[in-house]
């Protein structure tokens, strides 16, 4: 058992920690959020260059090595900046499914250019029914020739605007809700009957709707098994939940040092407000509650290569039911302590509280996994 | 990083597994898994068998006669422990006054009071708190004066924890009443038999004896049981402070009400099922379960730094403050759990081992008293409006 | 004591709600159901309407022109308004300067600004938070300096609600430097027409613009425009308080944001189901529930007290507290009903109207711009700390 950072590891918080100082100023990010696609190419171009984009892969798919701590590492950083360049659903999500089920043809014609930051995927499961349940997947995909046809609808899928390929599951068998039957594919973004419409999220990101409409694919665009994705979907989900849950401890580590700072310095009744022990207790709160997010989301990173899918389950849920309870804390605390000026458009705290309440929306709420973890933990 | 265990520390666990197992009486761990009360020998026999094998003071260096364990090491043995049904160590020689001792005493004091902490040989109590000293600690009043190679020591200590079964205790006594409140404090070591000292029981919201009024009435103490300098005694009261919030946290024992929770779940009968059928009540046992695992995280993530070099800081008020919680809502869901038949009152269940039967399951009885008690946990080492006080002030510089 | 309406109090009840049905805009009625934005004709054709019932200053005595309604009477009338979908009276005008002018005022002050005020022919904004002054009230810069019959205004007012849409606005002004910060504010109502004023739209999280910070350069306001005596407009401050605290609770609002609540998880699936029959979120609704009839409970108990000749007391500021944490979760739990759905953001819709087509359900995308505006209840009117720094005081006497 050892809890320490290696040296390399601390480098790269080193350099993913300047990144988000230098380029993800309020200001810049105000100007990202403005731009067409809403990130910024220079960037992506960047995180290829250091290695980000392959840090968690294995060396024999192309990547450097490394694991959920390095994701868990960069994501924390992104969480601080309120980094906006489309890393989890490409690489945590996307790369991770292909690294997983993807053939050699498909790791080399897919993993390896978005290694070199070449290509962008999005990951499409969402529908308008399904709520947090990933097997409720109606969108069907029916055999045609030696290929297949995809007719149906996906929702608030995140970088379809800018992904090469659109990662889509889809109903191959079975009846709805039901694990079996469900298939990944691959789709080229510009496929013929692939309509989209894009608009931003309430944390500034983008995403769409999708209508596939006899959509074709070749066999080739199954990744993974035919009617057999969802342990596939599940592993990658859970694994993009504990990325979320670094980009959450992030966030609330940022919010936090933001509304500190303002207590200290936002004088009322003649005195900082931070000398009163109202605010000061809320404040210790969310303190605490930041140490407990970083708590599950390390035991989660810890815990999410385990062999037992069970542990693995229960690690990514438990980690989500934290952050989904602490992010609420401390981003409605930063709001009440900062009061007015903390729902104005122009201070941080508004924007990092809007991703806080994304990021619980995301996968599953603290609710949903609650009862996930419960079930799991009762089962054993 | 890396939550694997290497092999040694596999057969580490192991040892102490057989250990607790061979050394453990079957009624102290049957008292522990039932939540009865343990009387002086529960605590006392398997003390004295920790400390025969080295084990008792096991947070101490190797140069005090600790075993000189790691951070996993540590780990292993608190849970396994815990998980065996093995009552806490009292933690007033072992976790308290023992490194205060070996951290401020003379070699005259560690070769004196040192080995019959490690064979649990003499048992210790705290005396701190005063009537009108309780969270404001430094507001105490019990006076110690010189006079010649003694000081008398008068005034009364209170929320002393198993005084009565105490051979020694050591006391924050003030010797100097000028300047400020921190400054004129001495930290002493006094025997039980010497005349002047009277223990007084206080008892408990759910009838049970664990603390006393101390009152110290023209005690005679000889100066070579005075700890570190005369007037400084604040040092050791903050270093004793700091070390006891650490383990305060509870959390192997945590760990075992939450699974016997879900046992109790499991047998408790619920609209011709058990409860552990009903998703809300899961549900909130689900939610302490995690809660304790983010406490269990955090710990590590203080011992690990701690095991670098690091000094336990202020932010471990936080896991005494979350800790306390958690005990009192484990307790809470316990008493949730098993409903209307936590009403009766059976104190022969609790205390005496009794042949009275009880009136609902054997689980029963314990319940709402634990919780009456558990109360305690939010208000006593430091109440948490005091530790919120202490992180405020220490880590956010407010 | 009696739960039931009279047939006097049911025959009022069906008055309202056939006068509200005949009289409210089917456009606003849309507006309001499906949570859209209003805009200051929406609210005015409904206000008017009300304003030549009679019934718009309802809570005013006869005497000013109110209706003089019972306690029973406004209870029906502001629920059954609520429950037909009828946006909120803006309070600035029937709740807070009307009853200031027609208790403070002179006869000429009243006959001047209350009619306008019954039939909503003006409309009325709020300048008392400052930037340096949103808790701490009283340290108001704002200054008023005497020239012949008029007043000078320089200073800024901010967190002004609709200003951008007012004719008029009511301002805590400093008059004198001197003395303590309460005792030198003067109560004064200002021409938004005025030359040297200027509003600035503030934009909130959720990318809305219903406040405003309002700029005074060198404003001359005539000397009748002061309502009681100068630098005794903390008293006039004091009393708009209270009444607006009484109000801010929101209950049948509330009521309304829960029905509208559940229709949602009656048409959003989970497994398969409507949502409503997940048990969990089934009983976070249940919970709200009966924390919106404790409140309204608790409201009728205080406006019985009143109606028995009472004032409203420091205690209002509990429904303050409680309404707005309602307000907060009712939109928290809409939120947690639309779940991912609740993500795209479409301000076009939202705030301009546009026939955008939405994504998922028409109410989908209101959800979180919805939940993060209204985190402002517990901070406007007196922030929730302050509330309770007012019942510690006045109430509890700490």
């Amino acid at each position: 058992m050892d809890l320490s950072l290696s040296d390399e590891q601390k480098q790269l918080q080193e350099s993913a920690e300047r990144f988000s100082r230098e380029k993800y100023t309020f200001e810049n990010r105000r100007k990202i959020v403005a731009t067409e696609r809403g990130w910024l190419p220079e960037n992506w171009a960047q995180f290829a260059e250091l290695g980000w984009l392959g840090m968690a892969f294995s060396e024999e798919d192309g990547g450097y090595g490394g694991g959920p701590i390095e994701t868990m590492i960069v994501m924390e950083q992104f969480g601080k900046g309120l980094v906006l360049e489309p890393f989890l659903p490409t690489v945590v999500l996307g790369g991770g499914m292909i690294a997983r089920a993807g053939s050699a043809d498909q790791k080399a014609a897919l993993l390896a250019p978005m290694i070199e930051g070449k290509k962008q995927f999005a990951f499409a499961w969402l529908e308008r029914q399904s709520r947090y349940n990933l097997a409720d997947v109606s969108l069907k995909a029916t055999r045609e020739g030696n290929g297949w046809s995809l007719s149906g609808h996906k929702g608030v899928v995140y970088n379809a605007a800018s992904a090469d390929e659109i990662i889509v599951l889809a109903r191959t068998a079975g009846s709805a809700r039901e694990p079996k039957g469900l298939t990944l594919f691959v789709v080229d973004a510009k496929a013929k009957g692939l309509s989209r419409r894009d608009y931003p999220t309430q944390d500034a990101l983008r995403a769409s709707e999708l209508t596939f409409d006899k959509v074709s694919v070749g066999a080739d665009a199954v990744l993974g098994k035919v009617d057999d994705a969802f342990p596939v979907v599940e592993e990658a989900v859970d694994r993009a939940i504990v990325a979320l849950c670094a980009e959450a401890t992030g966030c609330m580590d940022a919010i936090n040092a933001a509304t500190l700072e303002y207590i200290k310095t936002r004088k009322q009744f003649g005195v900082a407000i931070g000398k009163f022990q109202v605010l000061q207790h809320r404040m210790v709160d969310c303190f605490t509650n930041a140490q407990e997010a970083r708590s599950m989301t390390l035991m989660a990173s810890l815990k999410i290569d385990d062999k037992d899918p069970m542990v693995r389950a229960k690690a990514a849920s438990g980690a989500k039911v934290q952050i989904g309870k602490s992010g609420k804390f401390c981003g409605q605390s930063a709001v009440q302590m900062h009061g007015g000026m903390g729902v104005t458009d122009e201070m941080a705290v508004s924007h990092y509280f809007k991703r806080l309440t994304m990021i619980d929306l995301m996968f599953g709420n603290q609710q949903h996994h609650l009862t996930r973890y419960s079930n799991l933990a009762m089962a054993a | 990083m890396d939550l694997s265990l290497k092999p040694e520390h596999k057969a580490f666990a192991d040892e102490v597994r057989a250990f607790a197992r061979e050394n453990l009486s079957p009624a102290t761990r049957e008292k522990t898994f039932s939540g009865k009360h343990y009387d002086r020998d529960d605590h006392i026999v398997w003390q004295k068998a920790l400390g025969k094998k080295g084990w008792l003071a096991y947070t101490w260096p190797k140069k005090y006669g600790g075993p000189g364990w790691d951070v996993t090491q540590r780990f292993l043995f608190e849970n396994v422990l815990a998980e065996e049904g093995a009552p806490r160590i009292l933690p007033f020689g072992p976790k308290m006054v023992g490194p205060v001792i070996y951290t401020f005493g003379t070699e005259e004091q560690k070769e004196r009071f040192l080995p019959g902490i490690r064979s649990s040989e003499v048992s210790w109590c705290q005396g701190y708190s005063e009537p009108g000293a309780g969270s404001d600690l430094a507001n105490l009043r019990t006076r110690a004066v010189r006079e010649g190679d003694h000081y008398i020591v008068n005034g009364q200590k209170t929320w002393t924890s198993f005084a009565h079964w105490g051979d020694w205790i050591f006391c924050l006594v003030r010797t100097n009443p000028d300047g400020k409140p921190q400054e004129g404090i001495s930290f002493l070591l006094i025997d039980m038999k010497t005349p002047g000292v009277t223990v007084r029981p206080i008892i408990m919201t759910d009838g049970a004896h664990h603390v006393n009024d101390v009152f110290l009435d023209n005690v005679k103490v000889p100066v070579e049981n005075l700890i570190g300098k005369e007037n400084e005694g604040w040092t050791c009261a903050k270093f004793l402070l700091a070390n006891e919030r650490l383990g305060i946290a509870e959390v192997p024992s945590s760990k075992r009400g939450v699974s016997m929770l879900r046992q109790i779940a499991r047998i408790e009968p619920q609209d011709g099922g058990t409860l552990a059928d009903d998703p809300a009540f899961t549900a909130q046992i689900a939610d302490i379960d995690l809660q304790v695992q983010a406490l269990e995280m955090s710990e590590l993530r203080v011992l690990s730094a701690m095991a670098q070099g690091g000094a336990p800081g202020p932010e471990v008020s936080t896991l005494k403050v979350r800790g306390s919680e958690i005990q009192q809502r484990i307790a809470e869901l316990t008493m949730e759990a098993v409903g209307e038949y936590a009403q009766p009152y059976q104190p022969g269940m609790l205390f005496h081992d009794t042949n009275e039967t009880p009136t609902g399951p054997d689980h029963a009885p314990p319940a709402a008293p634990r919780y009456f008690n558990m109360r305690k946990t939010s208000i006593y080492g430091g109440s948490t409006e005091i530790q919120k006080n202490i992180v405020s002030k220490m880590v956010l510089g407010l | 004591m009696d739960l039931a309406f009279t047939p006097e109090e049911q025959k009022f009840a069906d008055e309202v709600r056939a006068f509200v049905r005949a009289n409210l805009p089917a456009d606003v009625r849309d507006k309001v159901k499906n949570g859209k934005h209003l805009i200051r004709d929406d609210y005015m054709r409904w206000q008017q309407a009300l304003g030549k019932k009679g019934w718009l200053v309802y809570t005013w005595p006869k005497k000013h022109g109110g209706p003089g309604f019972t306690p029973a009477q406004r209870y029906i009338f502001e629920n059954i308004c609520a429950e037909e979908y009828a946006p909120g009276i803006i309070p600035f005008g029937t709740k807070m300067v009307g009853p200031v002018i027609y208790t403070f005022g002179t006869e000429a002050q009243k006959e001047k600004y209350l009619p306008a005020i019954r039939e909503s022919t003006v409309w009325w904004c709020q300048g008392y938070s400052e930037p340096g002054s949103g808790s701490d009230l009283a340290s108001l810069r704002t200054k008023a300096e005497k020239d012949g019959d008029h007043y000078i205004v320089n200073g800024s007012k901010t967190w002004n609600t609709m200003g951008h849409w007012a004719d008029w606005i009511f301002c805590l002004v400093r008059t004198d430097f001197k003395s303590k910060p309460q005792e030198g504010i003067s109560f004064l109502l200002i021409d938004m027409k005025t030359p040297g004023i200027t509003v600035k739209p503030i934009i909130m999280a959720d990318g809305g613009h219903e406040v405003n910070e309002v700029f005074f350069d060198n404003v001359r306001v005539p000397v009748e425009n002061l309502v009681g005596k100068e630098n005794e407009g903390w008293t006039c401050a004091k009393f708009l308080l209270a009444n607006e605290r009484l109000g801010i609770a929101a209950v049948p609002q509330s009521k309304r944001g829960v029905e509208a609540l559940k229709d949602i998880a009656r048409v959003e699936q989970d497994n398969g189901r409507p949502l409503i029959e997940n048990q969990s979120f089934a009983e976070k609704i249940a919970d709200l529930e009966i924390q919106v009839t404790a409140l309204e409970f608790t409201e009728l108990r205080v406006l019985s007290q009143m109606a028995q000749g009472g004032q409203p007391g420091a205690e209002v500021s509990g429904l303050k507290i409680r309404g707005s944490e309602i307000q907060q979760r009712i939109t928290e739990l809409t939120m947690e009903a639309v779940g991912e759905y609740s993500a795209p953001y479409l301000p076009g819709l939202l705030w301009q109207g546009t026939n955008e087509e939405p994504v998922g359900p028409d109410y989908a995308h209101l959800a979180a711009p919805r939940y993060f505006n209204t985190r402002k209840t517990t901070i406007y009117g007196g922030s929730n700390e302050i509330q309770k720094g007012i019942i510690s005081k006045m109430v509890l006497g700490l």
